[in-house]
């Protein structure tokens, strides 16, 4: 479904302070799987999902997205896959202040041209299936952590991606939201999306849901268990 | 159409809440660039309805006026002279002037004196400007005290007071008796202050005025098209004080923009990467920013403009009477005719507007064009 | 439609509508100043004027069109402009053209 084919990233190149975050990378996410890519903090997992995400373009190597290469593909294009096929979740949520939880969901979507009123029936199904019926709207900065990180996985589906990628998602939240994070991702790969999930915590890779673990270490993928 | 529209109103959206997550800041803004826009609006606006107030009235001038100068200095000219100029062929009728500053010791404010020569007011009595009557607090039926050059004072009682309608014209203007005049100037009876010359055919006023010129070499000649380009040339902006303000005011504006060109917060370069990161494309990205510069210098152009036109033509300039007035203690009173040059306000438009949208358009391209990832590593 | 962008809408709306009024206010004034016009240039017919009532300052600032080149500088050669209105009202274009045939 999504495969790197030797893929490496170079920061800074050819500066003093160049730095290698990703090694020449080959691997593949299956799809319609739960897939945790675990390893400490600066082992260059953020940088796997980025380039997974089309989000950055590797220094060197290929990168294949539901059989298309998107390695050379123009910004634009490259925007639009990632529109469409991924939803992102990130560490530090990154919603946007000032705006209520229902903005914050359709944010993704303004830029289609769709009209604004079925966008909202959209992220009202959203927000039913999350149980955040009450919070639509709610200013972001009012709500509690578990419910901004509802909110930010709303807004990852509300393109109706193929591929749910998280990034430490468990990185704010307590056990016991932790848990129920990971049953939800569970659900979103039962329901037929993939998802790729970058972590080092236990509760994360641990998870019965989860299907494959690549070990990643110093920007190296180490070996893979599962 | 529709989704184009749909894309502009949710990228609007979201602008509208970005400037009023940072109401301060940009309310301060806002307000600093409607003023800018309401000083040259407001110079703009005031230079065109005199200029063409002065066009307009000013077509009614003499055609020509004949001066003397002495050492360099105007002179009062011989009467003598009349003659000279009536035997050239196409002068019609050549006429000696009457008039002269008078500075009153009372206010401390300078009229101006003139003879005219229909409807001469009987001596020992003036006809004054509306200025005059204001500065002297002096209304029909009041007497006014001129000093004359042999020491003596003159007590002119006063019948008219021309209207306040043409004050643009006539506000310092006593008319006098040519009687009164010359004990008050105590000017020789040979003499005028100068000459005006009217010609059969307003074609033949250079070749007039040329001839005039070889026959009294100590002679200066204006003509009415120099008279009417004089109010033509000063108010323009290009000229003088006025295009010192406007440069002012420019400068003004190259550093608010150049403010907002020179780079973005780092919560603004966050926010870009939020926004590419959720799939906004550059061109998103830059659409957004245009609309914020545009939402500002729209709103700062129209306030700019309305405001500027009723302190033009409610408040008769009001701000910039200081400088027009200088130490002068007359002051004309005038209502400025709203003639708008929809010339002028466009070109105002091009000024204002679109280079702060291209100001806010600078500083994210750089941060839009950069891959999303940053955001992912979390900006420093 | 969101509350913001419809208040900025009637905003921006009744600023272009004020600005129509604006310019109907500027026609409507501008047809009935008709009469003090011709009122006006009637007086600087029969008064023979030459210029525009625009500061009493100095006679060089009072009559523009008829103000010489040595006017300003009379008293003296380094007699600078001290006249704050003299500064505003420059010299006429057609004193900047020296050695004129009428001069």
């Amino acid at each position: 479904m999504i495969a790197l084919d030797r893929a490496r990233k170079v920061f800074n190149q050819g500066k003093p302070n160049e730095f290698v975050a990703l090694h020449e990378t080959s691997l593949e996410i299956e799809a319609d799987r739960l897939t945790v890519i675990r390893g400490p903090s600066g082992s260059g997992k953020t940088t796997l999902l980025s380039l997974i995400g089309c989000m950055a373009r590797p220094t060197s190597g290929r990168i294949h997205v539901l059989g298309r290469e998107i390695t050379s593909l123009p910004e634009r294009f490259l925007t639009e896959i990632r529109r469409k096929t991924f939803g992102f979740i990130f560490q530090q949520f990154n919603l946007i202040p000032g705006l209520t939880a229902l903005e914050n969901v359709i944010l993704p979507a303004y830029p289609t041209g769709e009209k604004r009123s079925s966008l909202e029936n959209r992220a009202a199904g959203l927000f039913e299936l999350f149980d955040l019926k009450s919070k639509t709207r709610s200013r972001v900065e009012w709500l509690s952590g578990g419910e901004a990180q509802r909110v930010t996985i709303a807004r990852a589906l509300i393109n109706d991606p193929a591929v749910v990628i998280a990034d430490e998602p468990t990185a704010h939240l307590d056990s016991k939201l932790s848990r129920e994070f990971m049953d939800t991702m569970g659900r979103l790969r039962d329901g037929g999306r993939t998802v790729l999930i970058a972590s080092h915590d236990p509760l994360v890779y641990e998870h019965p849901a989860v299907e494959r673990v690549f070990h990643i270490r110093d920007g190296r993928i180490d070996g893979d268990g599962r | 159409m529709a989704s184009w529209i749909e894309r502009q109103k949710n990228v609007l959206d979201f602008t509208l809440s970005s400037l009023l997550r940072r109401k301060g800041k940009n309310l301060a803004l806002l307000a600093v660039y409607t003023l800018l826009v309401f000083l040259m609006a407001s110079v703009m606006l005031a230079t065109s309805a005199i200029r063409k107030e002065a066009s307009i009235v000013l077509r009614e001038a003499p055609e020509m006026v004949v001066q003397r100068t002495v050492a360099g200095r105007q002179d009062p000219i011989p009467v003598a002279y009349l003659e000279k100029i009536r035997d050239i062929a196409g002068v019609v009728s050549s006429d000696s002037r009457l008039w002269g500053y008078y500075y009153d010791p009372v206010v401390g404010a300078n009229y101006t004196l003139l003879v005219p020569r229909e409807e001469e007011p009987a001596p020992g009595t003036v006809a004054i400007g509306a200025g005059v009557a204001r500065v002297r607090t002096a209304s029909a039926g009041d007497t006014l005290e001129f000093k004359t050059t042999s020491g003596d004072i003159r007590e002119l009682a006063v019948g008219d007071i021309l209207s306040t309608d043409s004050e643009l014209a006539a506000s310092d203007l006593v008319l006098v008796s040519a009687a009164d005049f010359k004990s008050i100037f105590g000017a020789a009876d040979g003499l005028a202050t100068d000459i005006v010359v009217r010609v059969a055919n307003p074609r033949e006023l250079q070749t007039i005025a040329l001839k005039i010129a070889e026959r009294l070499p100590d002679a200066r000649i204006i003509l009415r098209d120099e008279m009417l380009r004089t109010y033509d040339a000063v108010f323009s902006w290009r000229g003088g004080v006025l295009a010192l303000l406007l440069f002012g005011v420019v400068l003004a504006f190259v550093i608010v923009s150049w403010d907002k060109a020179s780079g973005l917060s780092q919560e603004e370069r966050r926010e870009i990467g939020v926004l590419k990161a959720v799939g906004w494309e550059t061109s998103d990205v830059i659409l957004m920013k245009f609309w914020e510069g545009a939402v500002v210098s729209l709103s700062a152009y129209f306030l700019g403009v309305l405001l500027a036109y009723i302190h033009v033509f409610f408040f008769s300039a009001r701000l910039f009477a200081p400088v027009l007035k200088g130490w002068a203690v007359l002051y004309p009173q005038f209502r400025l005719i709203p003639f708008i040059d929809a010339s002028q306000l466009t070109a105002l438009f091009f000024l204002t507007v679109v280079p702060y949208a291209v100001a806010t358009i600078v500083p994210s391209w750089r941060a839009s064009v950069t891959d999303p990832d940053a955001v992912m590593k979390g900006i420093r | 439609m969101t509350r913001r962008t419809r208040f900025f809408g009637l905003f921006m709306l009744s600023l272009l509508a004020l600005f129509g009024l604006m310019a109907a206010h500027a026609a409507l004034s501008v047809r009935g100043a008709g009469p003090a016009l011709r009122e006006e240039a009637l007086l600087v017919r029969r008064l023979e004027l030459t210029d525009l009532c625009l500061s009493t300052e100095a006679n060089y600032t009072r009559h523009l069109s008829l103000a010489d080149f040595h006017t300003a500088f009379q008293d003296h050669p380094l007699a600078l402009e001290h006249f704050p209105s003299g500064a505003l009202l420059g010299p006429s274009p057609h004193l900047r053209r020296s050695h004129g045939q009428l001069d």
